[in-house]
């Protein structure tokens, strides 16, 4: 029996199927992952993510610490509510985890990090926050819920009151803001608008039922993950993991070298990789024959062999696509080992679907 | 879960087995199986003509979860794959008793050595899985 959030017998009670994921009993589906996916490109679907993990970082030093931890620089944050996409790094450059910062205010930000690294991320935090005097709390408390698609935003804020609802549509991109004892925030994990609201754990469900009542679909980890892909988001474990870093990840966007004097935890790394070349990329793949690719099968291009980090059938698309890990040089069309059989797919530019529309070039003739 | 149909022969490999009145049978994934799998998207049958062994895998689903092989419960010669899911996968989720995926004449005496199930057998095969 794994962890269970605020809304685990929602779930059982909604005939979700159950897995493990990163220590946490979750739902896979509810009835149909290619529907819930469709919902959430389409109008309006939510997620239970509650197993993921809100830091609350406190203190005079909490700036400096955070430029110090993380691969981003948060010095880009300078407007109250702002969040930042970011790496935390080994001293090798390995990416120990991919989180978001949302900065609260001068002393105070929030973390949001994975469920499966959660344990380690704290005890890592917490040894690199004690020098700075920067006080570490989980917020166990709390739960968490992603609401995405075209309607999410409207519908979500009907939970609110008047003023509270009016002020999270204002919210613009990639901020968050605490209205009463919700933290609304204006990101997500599945390349629609939409909402992550972290709240009290018990709103969760009633939460819950209000939105379902709003037309807003249960969703599972798997719709959660064919809507990540095709949205070329990495991640954590597959596309990237301690034994990769962000510049082999296709999150070299992520790393802020711009200030010289920075120490982040893993710079001298990754400017010692920088320098000798970084020999692997993660590019988006595109399979032209039929079958469905998955993680883990050996991808032959014309500068050598590489391998599918996530793959799976697009929903969206309605042809299968996958992130590979595959050498700098490779280019056009590579071959993918499915069972044996060496298939077709093609070199493509991320992300694969951005707010529902194909970003798919047509081939050249 | 849905009723059994009486008329098919069932393995606990959660394939089913209609006899045509041709002495071909049609084989398929159950409802059950189909349900576990969770939506297809792929299905890749064999080329007819392929000599297949019983317990032999022969045909591949492919969900949007996972790949899984499906094996066939008796030894024989395929006939035919069923063309309408190369377009039409989803078929076998909205009725895995009419979607079957090959067509097989079974090789002499293949049809008594597989010890297929009854219906009312392979139900008792789901209550133990505790589907």
């Amino acid at each position: 029996m794994g962890r269970q959030t605020p809304l685990f017998a929602q779930h059982l009670e909604l005939g979700a199927r159950m897995v493990d994921f990163g220590g946490w009993d979750m739902p896979v589906q509810y009835s149909s992952q290619l529907a819930e996916h469709h919902a959430v490109r389409r109008a309006a679907g939510m997620f239970d993510v509650s197993h993921m993990c809100a830091i609350d970082l406190e203190g005079a030093r909490t700036r400096a610490l955070l430029r110090h931890l993380l691969a981003n620089d948060v010095a880009r944050l300078q407007a109250p509510g702002k969040a930042l996409y970011s790496c935390m790094l080994n001293e090798q450059g390995g990416v120990r985890d991919d989180l978001i910062v949302y900065f609260i205010a001068a002393d105070r930000f929030r973390l949001v990090v994975n469920a499966g690294t959660r344990d380690a991320d704290l005890a890592w935090i917490r040894a690199q926050a004690a020098p700075f005097g920067v006080t570490v709390t989980e917020r166990g408390d709390l739960a968490m819920l992603a609401v995405q698609g075209p309607e999410a935003r409207s519908r979500a804020a009907q939970l609110l009151d008047a003023a509270n609802g009016a002020a999270a549509l204002t919210l613009g991109n990639f901020f968050g803001r605490q209205l009463g004892s919700w933290f609304v925030a204006r990101t997500g994990y599945t390349g629609e608008d939409g909402f992550e609201i972290m709240m009290p754990a018990a709103d969760a469900v009633p939460a819950w039922r209000q939105l379902a009542a709003l037309g807003v679909a249960p969703c599972g980890l798997g719709a959660r993950d064919t809507l990540r892909l095709e949205a070329g988001m990495n991640l954590y474990g597959n596309d990237m993991d301690e034994h990769t870093n962000p510049l082999e990840s296709g999150l070299a966007w992520t790393v802020s070298l711009n200030d010289a004097s920075r120490d982040f935890i893993g710079r001298a790394a990754l400017e010692t990789t920088t320098r000798q070349g970084v020999g692997r990329k993660l590019a988006g793949l595109v399979l032209e024959d039929r079958g469905v690719l998955r993680s883990h099968q050996r991808v032959v291009s014309n500068a050598g062999d590489g391998e599918t980090t996530s793959g799976g059938f697009s929903p969206t698309l309605e042809r299968s696509i996958a992130l590979a890990r595959l050498p700098a040089a490779a280019t056009g069309t590579v071959q993918v080992d499915i069972r044996g059989k060496l298939l077709a797919a093609r070199i493509v530019p991320l992300p694969f679907v951005r707010h529902g529309q194909s970003q798919l070039q047509e081939k050249p003739q | 879960m849905s009723k059994l149909p009486p008329d098919l022969k069932y393995t606990s490999s959660h394939e089913w087995v209609r006899s045509l009145p041709d002495g071909t049978v049609e084989i398929g994934i159950t409802d059950h199986a189909q349900s576990a799998l969770g939506d297809l998207v792929f299905v890749d049958v064999p080329e007819a003509g392929r000599a297949v062994k019983a317990g032999e895998a022969c045909v591949v689903v492919e969900s949007v979860k996972a790949a899984s092989d499906v094996y066939s419960p008796l030894s024989g010669e395929i006939t035919a794959g069923n063309p309408v899911l190369a377009s039409e996968p989803e078929a076998v989720n909205k009725d895995a008793y009419g979607a079957w995926l090959i067509r097989l004449k079974p090789a002499a005496g293949a049809l008594e050595q597989a010890q297929l199930l009854s219906a009312a057998d392979y139900q008792k095969v789901l209550d133990a899985e505790g589907g």
